[in-house]
């Protein structure tokens, strides 16, 4: 049988999404960014949505997201992605609208926003990638950032007397009356890839039926911050991430 | 033709109405005196059940301008209304609309600052609104209106200039122009744009990328420098063409003036007072009122200047347009500022006093 036979329709068993645009990504190997984005491309194929999506991007390494996923995008200002969705959600009610945001843009600058967002119940999706430093500027210290963990501005690690503790903002998403659901995913191996599809899916469903407002956390690696091979961010991440942001839903209405 | 319904209301309300009834789709406001009855009347009216428009009290003026944001970059005619010191909490969100080119309106009532101020009326927010207020090179167009009515008309207008430019409008009003009430004929009802409409008005817009057509994305982040200066480029001549064609400005009594006033606003209005009395002592004044503040009128001001023995500027604050008119006059002739601060009107008296002795001495 010659390579030619075998690529048939019938034999294919996965392909990259038509929403994935095949361009080179910029984000660095063993990034947690662009498994997150091909869940987001597929799902919204899947569920038709293509041609009344609006995903709104943040200030960090995914102000890009539109050069990735081929849908129509805004790109806000630091922090300020819920306060943009709510509104674009209010005046394009039948839409899917989402945003995509990091720790540093969500649970820092944008807390109150993202507050708000959520208390208020808007339908749309908080897609909160948490790799509990600041990427793009270079490796600082965020809000998520663990005790004793190293970055560029806690350089001899997270102390709780100077830095204060690290944020669990999911946490307190989940005791806002405006939430429907909030849950805590990641996607280092295809178990774990498999739930956060299911759980990106069923947030994108929440808002559509109108159930209010939806947050999936990511918890992920950022190897360049982090100053480790992606194989070993990996092993951090479970070894120091998990145990402190624990995955699973935390509230599911 | 129809008799025109003539209602009394204060300024702050007749933007409220005007907005409903001119096909606006939201609004997205905090509270702060003096402006709070724009975000009161339309919740009082809840045009959610009539026209559809959204109206959300936002945790923030930072909040406020970012829906304005997002509203505007969806296609929607979406505003915003706050005072100065929450004008100041909206200079980045500003910058971005202007950057990316979104219409969009916003409305400042200013009151007296700097800092937490006064909640008294003031004009001392020139300088933020047509110099730039946020970061980067970039202008807003805006519109002083000086009466109840002209608070009514400015919506539509602004909406249509912020249209045609892919700009935002700011309808710069003080405290006094939003407070005090006044008989003013509000505009007819125009309907809301239909979905299909948006997108056909607004094709660059984000409104979901139907039948198949190619992503839209609203940003204004372009990290390669000769890209930049090429958006920058774009962005001049833009506001270069704005400048040629939507100059507004009123003339009263200039025809035989040997003074001319130049005052926006309430100072207007106190302008054609002190006219009326300088006359009656036989000193012939006359009145400029910009309108557009931006862009600024500074090719009739030129004009008069070559008429008049000297100019005084009437502001409320401690002197900003000046320096416009100042430009204007090329130092043809003496320009004199007057103004009172902290949120105090001047009085017609105490302006044609300082007319005499700074000008006429």
């Amino acid at each position: 049988m010659t390579r030619e036979e075998i690529i048939q329709p019938e034999n294919l068993v996965y392909k990259k999404p038509a929403l994935l645009n095949d361009v080179p990504m910029h984000y660095c190997p063993g990034c947690s960014h662009g498994m997150v984005h091909k869940l987001i491309a597929e799902i919204i194929e899947e569920m038709g949505m293509e041609e009344k999506t609006i995903g709104v991007c943040p200030v960090g390494c995914a102000v890009f997201a539109y050069k990735y996923v081929d849908i129509d995008w805004q790109e806000a200002a630091h922090g300020r992605a819920p306060a943009v969705a709510t509104a674009v959600k209010r005046l394009w009610p039948n839409h899917l609208v989402f945003t995509y945001q990091g720790d540093g843009d969500l649970a820092c600058i944008g807390t109150g926003e993202t507050i708000h967002a959520l208390n208020r119940g808007e339908n749309i999706v908080v897609i909160f990638i948490n790799n509990a430093i600041y990427g793009m500027t270079g490796g600082q210290m965020a809000p998520t950032t663990l005790i004793g963990q190293k970055t560029a501005t806690c350089p001899y690690g997270r102390e709780v007397k100077l830095h204060g503790w690290p944020l669990k903002i999911t946490e307190i998403a989940a005791t806002l009356d405006g939430t429907c659901y909030v849950t805590r995913q990641a996607v280092h191996n295809v178990a774990a890839i498999k739930k956060a599809k299911k759980a990106i899916r069923k947030a994108f469903e929440n808002s559509l039926a109108g159930k209010g407002s939806s947050l999936v956390e990511i918890v992920s690696t950022c190897n360049s911050g982090w100053k480790l091979s992606p194989e070993k961010s990996n092993q951090w991440m479970e070894e120091n991430m998990f145990n402190f942001y624990k995955l699973g839903d935390l509230k599911d209405e | 033709m129809a008799e025109q319904e003539i209602t009394l209301m204060k300024g702050n309300e007749a933007i409220a109405h005007a907005a409903i009834r001119c096909g606006c789709d939201g609004y997205f406001g905090y509270p702060i005196t003096p402006q709070s009855e724009v975000l009161e009347t339309l919740a009082e009216q809840k045009p959610w059940e009539t026209t559809g428009m959204v109206v959300v009290q936002a945790e923030s003026e930072l909040a406020a301008i970012n829906m304005v944001y997002g509203g505007a970059a969806s296609g929607k005619r979406v505003f915003t209304s706050s005072s100065s010191p929450g004008v100041s909490l909206m200079q980045e969100g500003i910058s971005y609309i202007a950057a990316c080119e979104l219409p969009a309106l916003i409305v400042n009532v200013m009151r007296g600052g700097p800092g937490l101020g006064t909640i008294q009326p003031s004009q001392a927010d020139y300088f933020q609104a047509t110099k730039g207020g946020g970061h980067g090179d970039y202008h807003l167009i805006v519109l002083a209106p000086a009466s109840v009515q002209e608070m009514a008309d400015f919506v539509d207008l602004a909406y249509t200039l912020a249209f045609k430019y892919r700009n935002p409008a700011m309808i710069m009003a003080d405290g006094a122009i939003g407070q005090m009430m006044e008989k003013v004929v509000l505009p007819p009802f125009k309907p809301r744009r239909t979905d299909e409409e948006v997108e056909a008005e607004c094709p660059w817009a984000t409104t979901g990328r139907r039948n198949k057509r190619k992503p839209n994305f609203i940003s204004s982040l372009e990290l390669q420098s000769e890209e930049m200066e090429i958006i920058n480029l774009r962005l001049q001549a833009k506001y270069a063409e704005i400048e040629k064609n939507e100059v507004r400005y009123e003339k009263y009594m200039c025809e035989d003036a040997d003074y001319l006033i130049v005052a926006f606003g309430s100072a207007a209005r106190i302008a054609k007072k002190v006219i009326e009395i300088a006359r009656e002592q036989g000193i012939k004044v006359g009145l400029l009122r910009p309108i557009t503040l931006w862009p600024f009128p500074t090719a009739i001001v030129k004009e008069l200047s070559k008429q008049v023995k000297g100019i005084l500027s009437l502001e409320i604050n401690a002197g900003q347009m000046i320096e416009d008119i100042r430009l204007a006059v090329e130092g043809c002739v003496p320009v004199e500022h007057f103004g009172r601060l902290g949120g105090i009107i001047p009085d017609p008296d105490e302006v044609l006093d300082a007319l005499k002795e700074k000008l006429i001495k």
